[in-house]
């Protein structure tokens, strides 16, 4: 068609040697796992010398694999198709299906690996000193490689098994991660619910795969050649204007219900809070860059799915953008009343899991995947601070308003560190905050979904407020409790000692967090506060730089050479041949076809690019990804919103002045006085009720009785059936016994020995012991045989 | 017939010595009978060898003869020890092996 003019301006696309053999990323984990778990103890650094290896390697290649896609964009031609990087290995076949292992590399992946190399690098070394003596020191490190491995595996993905496989070894490493220190029953409760609800979710990514399966293979088979897993051909697929309804509407929404369960999303969230039982190293990872990032990842991945299923952009409010708008509300709204610190970010990762939800379901596809790159920096320094505080300054303890306030003086690189980071998280400019979640508000508004617009800003004025709360309960005020030096208990120095021994009794009152952290740094002489050893402090520096820094990378307010995230990541809507999307089956080495640019979306004398991926069925090819516009910023709404995250820190702090430190009588017991107050705040310390609903009315409304009925079934149904079988057998071998064994076996044995018996009783005379008789006998009987003979013959 | 007369006489010799087996008491008697027995066997062998002119009958006499040897042999040891023991060789007092 256009063939002369695409292939002048479709130069050829650069590739290397980091992008080709980017399935490498997952495996260097993953072998580091067997690693540490085979040979972990015999090495002098306890196993961690193979984690950190692995993630520096696995950063080393991610970095190289960035840069070399960078190229490839700036390479080629303005509105040319950037092919991903796809390859596939047969896993494994049944009933004439394959099943592949392979990578599928752009630039959405390569985001997400950067950063979760990178945070897992960071957390390894962090974690060498956090959990310095910890018993299950080597475990511990095995785990966390290992569930790196399963994020990387899932990021780089080829096919929905794949990313099944990784997604399931980071639900398996959450659990063994979260309940690190088991010995301590809410810890192994914790992990249980954390696997229990993300397995919820679970039932509906099988369910969903399935579903797409069915529906897409044939087509994908015909169009494209590969199988319906592969994520490009699901992806082809769902844009061709071929599924029927149902089939798509059913297989996003199952496959929304697994990114609910793993994203922590309203009203599977209740499992998050809770996994902050895990080591603190544990949270940062957990919520930054890998699990609950996996749900959003999902959505983002397969996002032409959710497009066409969730009629995105179809004018009306969608499940997504409800479910995000809620999740953002109600955890905000959760975060002000914890005591303990990780928990307030636990319920700010949630409300954070909600503006990345609410922006894909409003078509802010990049603002949401940029929220999760930025997201990843401020968050993961916010939990290590919180782990530097318990570890040097509050003797393991989380909480706020028992042991912490005016840590400021004490710790000032922890302090600086998590004002720069809940800066970021607030959204304050020129945080990388700013960058993403004003972006993700103003592109929701942008998209028609006004009502969500304000709630995405009634969000970010309680994000500011709580934060607020937040640092001024830590680093303000008087030191109080273990701050302030004070122990809670004699005998402490003896409590630290015994921390590889396990002593619970006098950690009781440490909320069971981080009470069994080993640690090193207290023995005796420095009580007090104090700031943290090099190897916290050095990470929390880089994640801070990062949380200024990050949002340059794309920051839309500074014109469009700033916007390098969106030119990287974002894939280039254009319809293409379905060659140009095929895969390279064999491996690495084999070349890869060109990208071929074909079709309508090469109208170069209009200004503005517009494809019909998305709206329309692409005629003459395949589109992979729907046509999304951006916002234009305007100052004029940025500034609305930093009016109103500026609203919210001022009267947070003003109201945590009156109420922590001048104890103003008008607000102090307010919740006491006021029934109205006081039953909100027993809603929201009670979380909505919701996990007494999980628990009293799903838990023990469904499987109490199911349990019942089965323990019912067990002993009458089984246990009868098994016991009548006992009974009847047993009756018919008593009968056995008497009748064939006793009369029939024995009978004939007797009975031979009384035939025997009386034979020889009968022929005993004969035995006279006379010779003269014996002589007679004989003759006599030779007589008559001479006689019969006679007769015989004649 | 000449072949008659000696079946006869074989058949008359043959009677004697089952009578003396049986009848007698005395166990050299008896094994005398068993001699006359084996003796009658063997004129009966010798007739009929006689008659069918094969030297057959012969040989089986001459074998007849080694083994009536061998169990007279063999007989007067266990009544010599018969009677070393019970200074009697009357059988009928013999009656152990009763059953």
């Amino acid at each position: 068609m256009f063939a002369a003019s695409s292939e002048a301006a479709s130069a050829a696309l650069t590739s290397g040697f980091f992008l080709e053999n980017a399935w490498v990323i997952p495996v260097i984990p993953a072998v580091a796992f067997a690693l540490i778990i085979f040979f972990g103890r015999r090495m002098p650094m306890k196993g961690s010398e193979f984690g950190i290896l692995s993630m520096v390697a696995s950063l080393v290649f991610s970095g190289g694999a960035i840069m070399q896609w960078i190229d490839r964009v700036n390479g080629a031609g303005e509105e040319q198709f950037i092919a991903p990087i796809v390859k596939t290995w047969t896993w494994w076949q049944s009933g004439g299906m394959e099943f592949g292992l392979g990578q599928h590399v752009d630039g959405l992946t390569l985001a997400v690996l950067g950063v979760v190399a990178f945070i897992s690098t960071l957390v390894q070394i962090y974690s060498v000193e956090y959990l310095r003596g910890d018993r299950r020191y080597t475990h511990f490190f095995a785990s966390l490689t290992l569930f790196s491995a399963g994020m990387m595996n899932m990021v780089v993905a080829e096919n929905m098994i794949q990313l099944i496989l990784g997604w399931e070894i980071m639900g398996l490493c959450s659990f063994m991660l979260i309940g690190h220190w088991w010995e301590e029953g809410a810890n192994s409760r914790a992990a249980l619910k954390a696997f229990f609800t993300t397995r919820t979710g679970d039932v509906g990514l099988l369910a969903g795969t399935s579903i797409l399966f069915f529906a897409a293979n044939d087509w994908t088979q015909k169009t494209l050649g590969v199988s319906g897993f592969s994520i490009r051909g699901l992806s082809a697929w769902a844009l061709s204007g071929e599924p029927s309804h149902s089939a798509i509407v059913w297989g996003a929404a199952a496959l929304f219900i697994a990114a609910i369960g793993k994203s922590g999303q309203f009203p599977l969230h209740t499992w998050l809070p809770d996994a902050m039982a895990g080591p603190t190293p544990v949270s940062s990872l957990l919520h930054s860059s890998t699990m609950v990032v996996a749900g959003v990842f999902l959505v983002a991945r397969l996002y032409p799915v959710f497009f066409e299923g969730m009629d995105i952009l179809g004018g009306s409010s969608n499940f997504i953008v409800i479910i995000g708008g809620i999740t953002i509300v109600i955890a905000a709204a959760l975060a002000f009343v914890q005591t303990d610190i990780k928990k307030v970010l636990a319920y700010s990762t949630v409300s954070q899991l909600g503006y990345m939800m609410m922006g894909l379901g409003a078509g802010a596809w990049l603002p949401a995947v940029f929220h999760i790159f930025t997201h990843a920096f401020f968050k993961a320094c916010l939990f290590l601070g919180a782990g530097s505080i318990s570890h040097s300054a509050s003797h393991h303890s989380f909480e706020m308003k028992k042991d912490m306030g005016g840590l400021r003086k004490f710790m000032p690189v922890t302090f600086g560190t998590w004002v720069i980071s809940t800066l970021a998280l607030c959204g304050v400019f020129p945080f990388s905050g700013f960058f993403s979640k004003d972006e993700i508000i103003d592109n929701v508004g942008h998209n028609g979904y006004t009502l969500f617009m304000y709630v995405g800003l009634g969000g970010a004025f309680l994000t500011a407020a709580y934060m607020t709360r937040a640092t001024y309960l830590t680093f303000f005020g008087e030191p109080r409790g273990a701050a302030a030096g004070e122990h809670h208990d004699d005998g402490h120095g003896d409590a630290h000692a015994a921390h590889d021994d396990h002593a619970h009794d006098d950690h009781g009152h440490h909320d069971h967090h981080d009470a069994h952290a080993a640690h090193d740094g207290h023995h005796g002489d420095s009580h007090g506060p104090h700031e943290s050893p090099a190897l916290i402090t050095v990470p929390l520096v880089i994640l801070a730089t990062l949380a200024i820094g990050s949002g340059l990378l794309n920051a839309v307010p500074f014109g469009h050479s700033f916007e390098n995230f969106t030119k990287w990541v974002e894939p280039r809507v254009e319809v293409i041949s379905p060659t140009g999307l095929a895969t390279v089956v064999g491996g690495p080495g084999a070349s890869r076809p060109a990208a071929e640019e074909e079709g309508d979306g090469h109208s170069a004398e209009e200004g503005h690019h517009d494809s019909p991926c998305g709206k329309e069925t692409p005629k003459d090819g395949v589109c992979v990804a729907p046509q999304l516009s951006h916002a234009e910023f305007k100052w004029s709404k940025a500034a609305l919103s930093m009016i109103i995250v500026l609203l919210g820190m001022v009267i947070s702090w003003v109201l945590c002045v009156q109420l922590y430190d001048r104890k103003n009588k008008a607000l102090v017991g307010l919740t006491e006085r006021n029934a109205l107050l006081g039953r909100g705040y027993r809603f929201l310390v009670n979380k909505y009720y919701l996990d007494a609903l999980y628990e009293n009315v799903i838990v023990r409304g469904i499987a109490h009785p199911v349990s019942a009925a089965a323990y019912w079934v067990n002993q009458n149904v089984l246990d009868g059936a098994v016991n009548g079988a006992g009974n009847i057998t047993r009756k018919v071998s008593g009968w056995v016994y008497r009748n064939v064994d006793q009369r029939v076996v024995d009978g004939t044995v007797n009975a031979s020995g009384e035939a025997a018996r009386g034979l020889g009783g009968f022929l005993r005379p004969v035995q006279s012991g006379k010779v003269n008789q014996y002589g007679a006998l004989l003759f006599g009987t030779a007589a008559i045989g001479a006689l019969v003979l006679v007769i015989i013959n004649t | 017939m000449l072949l008659n007369q000696f079946l006869v006489l074989g058949a008359v010799l043959f009677s004697i010595g089952v009578y003396g087996v049986i009848a007698r008491r005395n166990a050299v008697l008896v094994l005398m009978s068993i001699e006359l027995i084996l003796n009658s066997v063997n004129i009966n062998l010798l007739a009929f060898s006689l008659r069918s002119g094969t030297p057959d009958g012969h040989t089986f006499a001459l074998y007849v003869i080694a083994v009536a040897a061998a169990e007279v042999g063999v007989g007067l040891a266990m009544v010599l020890l018969m009677y070393r023991n019970r200074r009697s060789i009357a059988l009928d007092e013999l009656a152990e092996m009763k059953g």
